[in-house]
């Protein structure tokens, strides 16, 4: 899909490249501790709360609920002509809370605890952004 | 064997605040040395009593190694560069004091400048950003500076009530502090309404709520106690010093507090007060909401009702509840290279001597707290906490 929203393309790590590589297919992966089974965020091999190096990749509901969030009304770098859009903190339904776009809304209608579901902006280069929509 | 600690073993002996806000003719390095010069000056000593050098990623080139050399620093026994941007400047003299304590060095000199307004973004210690295992994670998405602080404004509100005429007291007590300062970059008193009426930048903060863009720098000289006592000027003397970081908290960040939580009861239990013997605060301001949540999380009033501390004037000098940021702070006087931690050390020193202005100088002060805070309230922080007390 596209929400007019700029992409910038990531720069997959030896670490998140299965992150990426999943987002063009329309999957949004969670790393998940073998050890304790914390969902880890911000992707990485590496457990943060037991510090165990044996992690797996996991692929999340899609499902979270608005944390937080703002309207942004003069991006900059990429976004600096986007427009106003909104920027927000998103707890998906595994836990974690990730930073993202709510997209396909009328900005002055996001609020906390909106009910939102995972869409994929593609780059054009493979990977695509995670961002968010009313469910 | 009882607890090291810094208390009353190091003393701020001398502080610079650089008087310009558009400095076009000058090198980073050259504000550097110029400020410098200015502690060293206000302190009775001269380059060559420095034998432990702090700066942060706002020095140019090589840090500390670079600006020793530019400073004709020959004798140094002592360095750190530890870079935690705004609040760096604090947790620099918290380690100085604790540095002259071990007996490493006797006079240790602090040095910010910087030039967001006319010399273009160089924020310094940013290079290596673009490298951080974070940053796709955030960048992606379009974050700004406002936004960043905006997120943790907007939770604040709905988890609290906190309210947007609420925050604009803080601009208002900044600025009419602000008023009597000569080299404040915005002089002007504004109102509540005039916060609120102008432009909006990130929901829910408006373009008041936000610090000023300002070329600039200062400089802290920290000594010994028998440096000290061979120096006339009167001391600020170290009290206590607490510093923390917070982050995302592996993906389950909470945007209602900051780092403070930890650094300030750190720093109140080596110098064995409470936030109710504070007479003056210097509260990083990069935003008024990073303000209020400040004052929640040192204690001076209950999670949550931040609001109703700073409405009706609670922070104005010298009557208010907290008298706060008399030079202006960040909100008004001056936020050299983007980062406001120096400023805050140096009008807490300023309350001290009882040399603020007038119209602002909290009668009979004799402790002061300074904090600081360095990152971005909706990710990661360097938070500092400084008490300090007036020379006896
Ligand atoms: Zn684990």
């Amino acid at each position: 899909m596209s929400s007019g929203l700029p992409t910038p393309v990531p720069r997959p790590t030896l670490e998140t490249a299965p992150f990426w590589e999943a987002t063009a297919e329309g999957r949004l992966l969670l790393p998940c501790c073998d050890a304790c089974g914390f969902v880890i965020w911000y992707p990485r091999m590496f457990c943060p709360e037991c510090g165990s190096t044996a992690v797996h990749w996991n692929e999340a509901s899609g499902a979270g609920t608005v944390y937080s969030y703002t309207v942004t009304r003069k991006g900059q770098g990429a976004y600096r002509d986007a427009g106003p859009y909104v920027m927000a903190y998103v707890e998906l339904a595994e836990g974690p809370r990730v930073m993202t776009n709510i997209v396909g809304a009328d900005p002055a209608t996001v609020h906390i605890g909106q009910a939102v579901r995972v869409v994929f902006d593609d780059t054009g280069e493979g990977p695509a952004l995670p961002r968010f929509t009313p469910a | 064997m009882p607890p090291v600690s810094i208390r009353g073993r190091a003393c701020i002996a001398g502080v610079y605040e650089h008087p310009l806000r558009e400095i076009p003719d000058r090198t980073v390095a050259q504000i550097h040395a110029e400020v410098a010069l200015g502690a060293l000056a206000d302190a009775g000593l001269t380059l060559g009593d420095v034998d432990g050098y702090f700066c942060a990623g706002d020095a140019p080139g090589f840090g500390a190694l670079s600006m020793a050399e530019y400073l004709g620093l020959r004798d140094l026994r002592y360095l750190d560069s530890t870079e935690t941007g705004g609040s760096s400047y604090l947790i620099h003299i918290g380690h100085a004091a604790a540095a002259i304590a071990a007996g490493k060095c006797s006079v240790a000199l602090v040095t910010l400048a910087g030039k967001p307004r006319t010399g273009g973004a160089q924020p310094g210690g940013s290079g290596a950003f673009g490298s951080a295992p974070e940053f796709a994670f955030e960048s992606l998405w379009g974050p700004t500076v406002p936004g960043n602080y905006a997120l943790a404004a907007q939770r604040h509100m709905y988890e609290f009530g906190t309210t947007s005429a609420q925050l604009a007291e803080i601009k208002v007590a900044a600025s009419q502090h602000a008023s009597h300062n000569p080299h404040a970059f915005l002089r002007d008193v504004v109102t509540v309404e005039e916060v609120l009426a102008s432009p909006m930048v990130s929901d829910p903060l408006h373009r008041l709520d936000c610090c000023v863009i300002t070329d600039g720098g200062g400089a802290v000289v920290v000594v010994s106690p028998e440096v000290a006592r061979t120096l006339t000027r009167p001391v600020a003397r170290i009290l206590g010093h607490g510093e923390a970081t917070k982050n995302t908290g592996n993906g389950r960040i909470d945007l209602t507090y900051t780092g403070a939580v930890w650094s300030g009861p750190r720093a109140f239990a080596e110098a064995g007060c409470t936030p109710a013997d504070i007479d003056y605060a210097s509260i990083y301001d990069s935003f008024t909401i990073t303000v209020l949540i400040t004052l929640e999380d040192l204690g001076f009033c209950e999670r949550g009702r931040g609001g109703a501390f700073v409405a009706d004037g609670g922070l104005l000098a010298p009557h208010g509840r907290l008298p706060f940021n008399t030079d202006g702070g960040g909100l008004c006087n001056n936020h050299p290279a983007n980062r406001g931690g120096m400023t805050k050390v140096i009008e807490a020193v300023r309350q001290l001597r009882g040399e603020a202005h007038p119209a602002v100088q909290v009668p009979d002060c004799r402790l002061a707290l300074a904090h600081g805070t360095g990152g971005a309230l909706s990710t990661r922080m360097g938070s500092a906490t400084l008490i300090l007390g007036r020379d006896e």
